[in-house]
């Protein structure tokens, strides 16, 4: 990697770290906007994505890797979202929602 | 006979990287199945309670973790600048910076041992509710693998530096591997702070 490339990476990295500071400033604003459980949620999820992926494709350099990694990290997610819904279908009769 | 890790710089010519790379991303996504789970056991809880609480009623403090959370994003910041610094062929900067993330763990710890001193002293333990068993097992795995995390970066700016004059190649892989560690749960955290603490 030329230093040029790597003065260009690092002008990058400061994007993204004020980005991730407006980010979560806004996270904290959100969760006095007193919306519905619900979209308050969405929300809050929805800005936390935003900022993971900053973090995952820039820090952790996911916007220029090899197809291994991104198959490597892509079965993972699959396998992520069946643990998350699994036990969601299974259990959907005794769900209240009321959190 | 003395025998050598392969391809831990060189590029393993089937997957197009070296093994040091690939084996931190296959750990890494048994990290995202880890934290899914736990994850997953938090929304059920949520979903199936009628009356799911506020991190407040807990006296869980928003302005304690945003911080927390500034600190680590400050770190993460602070990590891929040392590998930049070692890209650079500018260990002074790479010690500086290193140096910077490792404060920034135990930072990060710190503010954390303050809030869990403070759920105690209000009696707030896991089997209260819930709520805590959750918020204590899930911010409690993501402290341990801080403290882990910060420890690798300690050794890398202190003993572990010396590779740098015998294999700078190779301890730059090092620092980058550590680094996707790092902001791995730098990455956990901005999950878990809304979770808990906000919504």
């Amino acid at each position: 990697m030329s230093h040029h490339d790597i003065d260009q990476q690092v002008r990058t990295y400061m994007k993204v770290f004020g980005a991730l500071i407006v980010l979560t400033i806004l996270t904290v604003g959100a969760s006095y906007l007193d919306l519905p459980t619900g979209p308050g949620i969405a929300l809050g999820l929805l800005i936390a994505t935003v900022k993971a992926s900053l973090v995952a494709l820039f820090f952790m350099h996911l916007i220029d890797e090899k197809k291994i990694i991104y198959w490597t990290m892509g079965i993972a997610m699959v396998f992520f979202f069946f643990e998350l819904f699994i036990p969601l279908i299974t259990e959907s009769n005794n769900l209240h929602m009321g959190g | 006979m003395s025998s050598v890790i392969p391809y831990t710089v060189e590029t393993r010519p089937d997957t197009g990287l070296n093994n040091v790379k690939i084996g931190i991303w296959l750990f890494l996504a048994s990290e995202v199945m880890l934290f899914g789970a736990l994850f997953a056991g938090y929304i059920i809880l949520r979903v199936g309670s009628e009356d799911w609480p506020a991190g407040a009623d807990f006296g869980l403090s928003v302005p304690l973790a945003f911080v927390n959370t500034l600190v680590l994003i400050s770190s993460s910041v602070t990590m891929v600048m040392a590998w930049a610094s070692l890209i650079r062929k500018d260990p002074k900067k790479y010690k500086m910076y290193m140096a910077l993330t490792v404060l920034g763990g135990v930072g990060f710890m710190i503010i954390k041992y303050i809030e869990y001193t403070a759920k105690f002293h209000h009696g707030y333990y896991p089997s209260e509710h819930n709520f805590l068993a959750i918020y204590f097992t899930l911010t409690g795995l993501h402290a341990l693998h801080v403290i882990g995390g910060a420890a690798v970066n300690a050794y890398y700016l202190g003993p572990g530096f010396s590779m740098w004059h015998t294999n700078p190649e190779q301890f730059t892989n090092r620092v980058e591997t550590a680094g996707l560690f790092w902001h791995f749960v730098d990455l956990v955290w901005i999950f878990l702070f809304p979770v808990l603490y906000l919504l």
